[in-house]
C-alpha cells in the first residue's frame, strides 16, 4: 500500500478551477517531484495534502488512513510536514528555537504553562543536531531574520525535519537561490532521499531530474505527464516545453 | 542567544523582581513625603496586574485587543456580586472574579480567534461595548451607572491568621503580595513551552500550524487565560474602590491599557506594561495637578511612540542597561507593530 495516495481531488477557488482531477500514489520511501508553470497548481496541491486548502471533491488518504479535510495541525501531526515557497519562519527566534517548536516532543508539551521552554537541554540538543545536518552548526543562535537567505532556506527544511515526518513535501526549495546555493540544496535533499519519503515541487530540473524516482508534470491544475525521469524525456509535453532539456 | 537554564527566563524569581518588590515595599514609608498618597501605590499595582495580564494578547499573542476594559469590570463586578450573594469570603470573591471574566473571555474568544490583525481588534471592540452595554442596562444587578457600592475589603484569612484589609496600607501590602505571586506566574508562563508556543504563533500561524499546533486553541486560550487575570485585577479594584463602576468597561478605559501597554514597552519587554502604569498613573497625578491637559501629553507620548519609537520606554532601558543596541529594539518594537496590524500571513 502506498503511504500517500490521492485520488480525483478538484480545487475551486471562487468558480475558478485550480486543481481537476489529481491523482498521486507516492509509495514509502519515494522521491517524487513535482514541475510545471507557474499558476499551474503545485503549491495549491501541497496545500490540499497538507490540510491547508479542502478539496471540493476527491480524497486524500495517508498510510491508508483518510485524511480528506483534516485540518492542517492533525495532518502534521500524522507525519506530514512541509516547507514554503515563500519562506514561512518564526522570524523573531533563533534557528535553533525554529527547530525546537517542531520538535514533537516539545508540542507535546505545547500547553506546559509553568516549566522553563529552556530548562530542558534535551530540545536544544536536538535542535542543534538538526541544524547540523542542513549546514547551520555554528548558525543555532543567530536570529532567523538575520540569516542569509540560503542559510534561510536551509532552516525552512531543518524545521521540517525536526518534525520527524515520514513525509517531506518541499515546495520550491531552491526558488530564488544561486547555483551555489541550488548545489548546496541538492546535497542535502540527496542526503535525505531513501531516508523518508519526500515530495518536492522544483523548477530546477537538473535537480529534479537527477533526485526524482518519478515526476509528475502538472499544468491548468491537471497532471499531463507522469514517469520516471527518462521516460519523460521522450513525453511529448515535456519535449514540447523543452523542459528535459537538462536530464 | 539560546537562554541556559541559568538564564533569567528559567528562574522562578529573577532579580529584576526582587529590586522592584524590594522597593514597592519601601513605597508606604515615602510616598506621602513626595506629595503623592498611599492610594496611588495600591491603584499602579492593580493596573500593573491588569496591563501584565492584557499584554499576555497585545505583546506575547500579538492579537490586539481593544476591549479588555470588559474583562477587568467583569470581574469587578463579580468580586461584588459574590461577596453579596454567594459567600464574603476574599479568596472565594477573588476565585469568581478570575473565573467569570476567564468565562467571559472564552466566550468572546469562540467568536474571534480565527482572526487576528485589524478584524480581531474591530472584533474585541464589538464584544467590549456589548459588556459595558449590559453592566449600565441591568441596573438591578450591577447598579447600572451609579455602580455596584458598599463592597467591602473582606479580611485576608490565612488559616493561623486573618488580616484586615481596611487600611490603605494594610491594603497595599496584600495586593503587593499578590502582585508578586501573579508576576511569578505570569512570568513562569511567557517563558514556558506554552509562552514560546504563543509567541510563535504570533510570528507565523501557518508554520505553527503545519507544525501540528492548534492554533485557533491557543489563541483562544491566552486570551481567556489574559480575561480571566485581567478580572482578577479587576476584582481587587472593586476592593480598592469599595465599589465597581460600568466606567472602567468603557472604550476608552480600554484605550488606556493598551496606550500604557504600548508606551511602556510592551511589545519588547515583559516589565513594559508595569514601566508604562507607573508613568501614565504618576503623569495623570502630577501633570493632572497642574494641568486638565494632561491626558493631551499623554496621548502626544502615545503616538510619537506608535510613530517612532514602538520599543517604548523599557525598550530604550535595556538598550542602555543590558548593553543591547537601540536600533534592534526598534526593530523589534516595529515588527510586533507589524504582526499586530498586519493581518494574517496566508500561504
Ligand atoms: N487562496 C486562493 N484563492 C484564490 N486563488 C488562489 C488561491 N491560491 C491559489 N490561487 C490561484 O490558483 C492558481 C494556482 O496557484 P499555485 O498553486 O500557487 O500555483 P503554482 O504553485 O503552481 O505556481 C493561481 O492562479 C493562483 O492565483
Ligand atoms: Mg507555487
Amino acid at each position: 500500500m502506498a503511504l500517500i495516495e490521492v485520488s480525483g481531488v478538484h480545487v475551486r477557488f471562487g468558480d475558478r478551477v485550480v486543481l481537476e482531477s489529481i491523482d498521486l500514489t507516492v509509495p514509502e520511501g519515494e522521491f517524487h517531484g513535482l514541475m510545471g508553470p507557474n499558476g499551474a497548481g503545485k503549491t495549491t496541491f501541497f496545500n490540499v495534502l497538507t490540510g491547508r486548502v479542502k478539496p471540493s471533491r476527491g480524497s486524500i488518504r495517508f498510510d491508508g488512513e483518510d485524511v480528506t479535510g483534516l485540518s492542517s495541525h492533525r495532518i502534521a501531526a500524522k507525519g506530514v510536514a512541509r516547507s514554503f515557497q515563500i519562506m514561512t519562519l518564526f522570524d523573531e527566534f533563533s534557528a535553533r528555537e525554529n527547530v525546537m517548536v517542531g520538535l514533537p516532543g516539545f508540542r507535546a508539551r505545547g500547553f506546559d504553562m509553568h516549566h522553563a521552554a529552556a530548562g530542558d537541554r534535551g530540545f536544544a540538543e536536538k535542535a542543534s543536531e538538526i541544524l547540523v545536518t542542513v549546514g547551520l552548526a555554528d548558525k543555532g543562535d543567530t536570529r532567523a531574520k538575520d540569516l542569509s537567505y540560503g542559510d534561510r532556506r536551509a532552516l525552512e527544511i531543518a524545521v521540517a525535519l525536526g518534525q520527524g515526518p515520514r513525509v517531506l513535501c518541499l515546495d520550491e526549495p531552491t526558488s530564488g537561490l544561486g547555483s551555489d546555493g541550488v548545489q548546496r540544496l541538492a546535497t542535502l535533499v540527496g542526503r535525505l532521499k531513501g531516508k523518508l519519503t519526500i515530495v518536492a515541487i522544483e523548477h530546477d530540473m537538473e535537480f529534479l531530474f537527477s533526485l526524482a524516482d518519478c515526476i509528475s508534470v502538472i499544468h491548468w491544475g491537471q497532471v499531463v505527464a507522469r514517469g520516471a525521469p527518462h521516460e519523460l524525456q521522450q513525453n511529448e509535453w515535456v519535449k514540447r516545453s523543452n523542459l528535459g532539456r537538462f536530464a | 542567544m539560546i537562554p541556559t537554564p541559568q538564564s533569567d527566563s528559567a528562574r522562578l524569581i529573577t532579580p529584576t523582581m526582587l529590586v522592584l518588590w524590594l522597593v514597592l515595599a519601601t513605597v508606604p514609608f515615602w510616598i506621602a513625603r513626595v506629595g503623592l498618597y498611599p492610594y496611588l501605590g495600591i491603584e499602579i499595582l492593580i493596573w500593573s496586574l491588569y496591563a501584565l495580564a492584557f499584554n499576555l494578547v497585545l505583546g506575547t499573542a500579538g492579537l490586539p485587543s481593544f476591549g479588555h476594559g470588559a474583562y477587568f469590570g467583569i470581574g469587578a463586578y463579580a468580586f461584588g456580586l459574590c461577596q453579596f450573594n454567594v459567600v464574603a469570603n476574599l479568596w472565594v470573591c477573588l476565585a469568581a472574579a478570575f473565573a467569570v471574566a476567564g468565562l467571559a473571555g472564552a466566550l468572546v474568544a469562540l467568536f474571534i480567534s480565527h482572526r487576528r490583525g485589524i478584524y480581531y481588534a474591530f472584533m474585541t471592540i464589538a464584544f467590549g461595548q456589548i459588556f459595558w452595554t449590559v453592566a449600565i442596562k441591568s441596573h438591578k444587578v450591577t447598579g447600572g451607572e451609579d455602580g455596584l457600592l458598599k463592597i467591602a475589603r473582606l479580611p485576608a484569612d490565612f488559616g493561623f491568621a486573618s488580616f484586615d484589609l481596611a487600611g490603605n496600607v494594610a491594603f497595599y501590602y496584600f495586593v503587593l503580595m499578590v502582585f508578586g505571586i501573579a508576576v511569578i506566574a505570569l512570568w513562569r508562563l511567557v517563558h514556558s513551552p506554552y509562552g514560546r508556543v504563543i509567541a510563535a504563533i504570533k510570528q507565523s500561524e501557518t508554520r505553527a500550524a503545519h507544525l501540528g499546533y492548534n492554533v485557533w486553541l491557543y489563541k483562544a486560550s491566552i486570551f481567556a487565560l489574559s480575561a480571566a487575570v485581567s478580572g482578577f485585577a479587576g476584582g481587587l479594584f472593586a476592593m480598592a474602590q469599595l465599589a465597581a463602576f460600568p466606567d472602567v468597561m468603557s472604550l476608552h478605559q480600554s484605550g488606556y491599557v493598551v496606550m500604557m501597554t504600548l508606551v511602556g514597552g510592551g511589545l519588547v519587554s515583559f516589565w513594559g506594561p508595569v514601566i508604562g502604569v507607573f508613568l501614565f498613573l504618576i503623569a495623570r497625578d502630577v501633570i493632572g495637578a497642574m494641568t486638565n491637559a494632561w491626558m493631551l501629553y499623554f496621548g502626544l507620548l502615545f503616538i510619537a511612540v506608535v510613530l517612532f519609537r514602538p520599543e517604548g520606554v523599557a525598550g530604550a532601558i535595556m538598550a542602555a542597561w543590558q548593553n543591547r543596541s537601540l536600533n534592534s529594539m526598534r526593530q523589534q518594537g516595529g515588527t510586533a507593530l507589524r504582526l499586530l496590524f498586519g493581518g494574517g500571513r496566508w500561504r
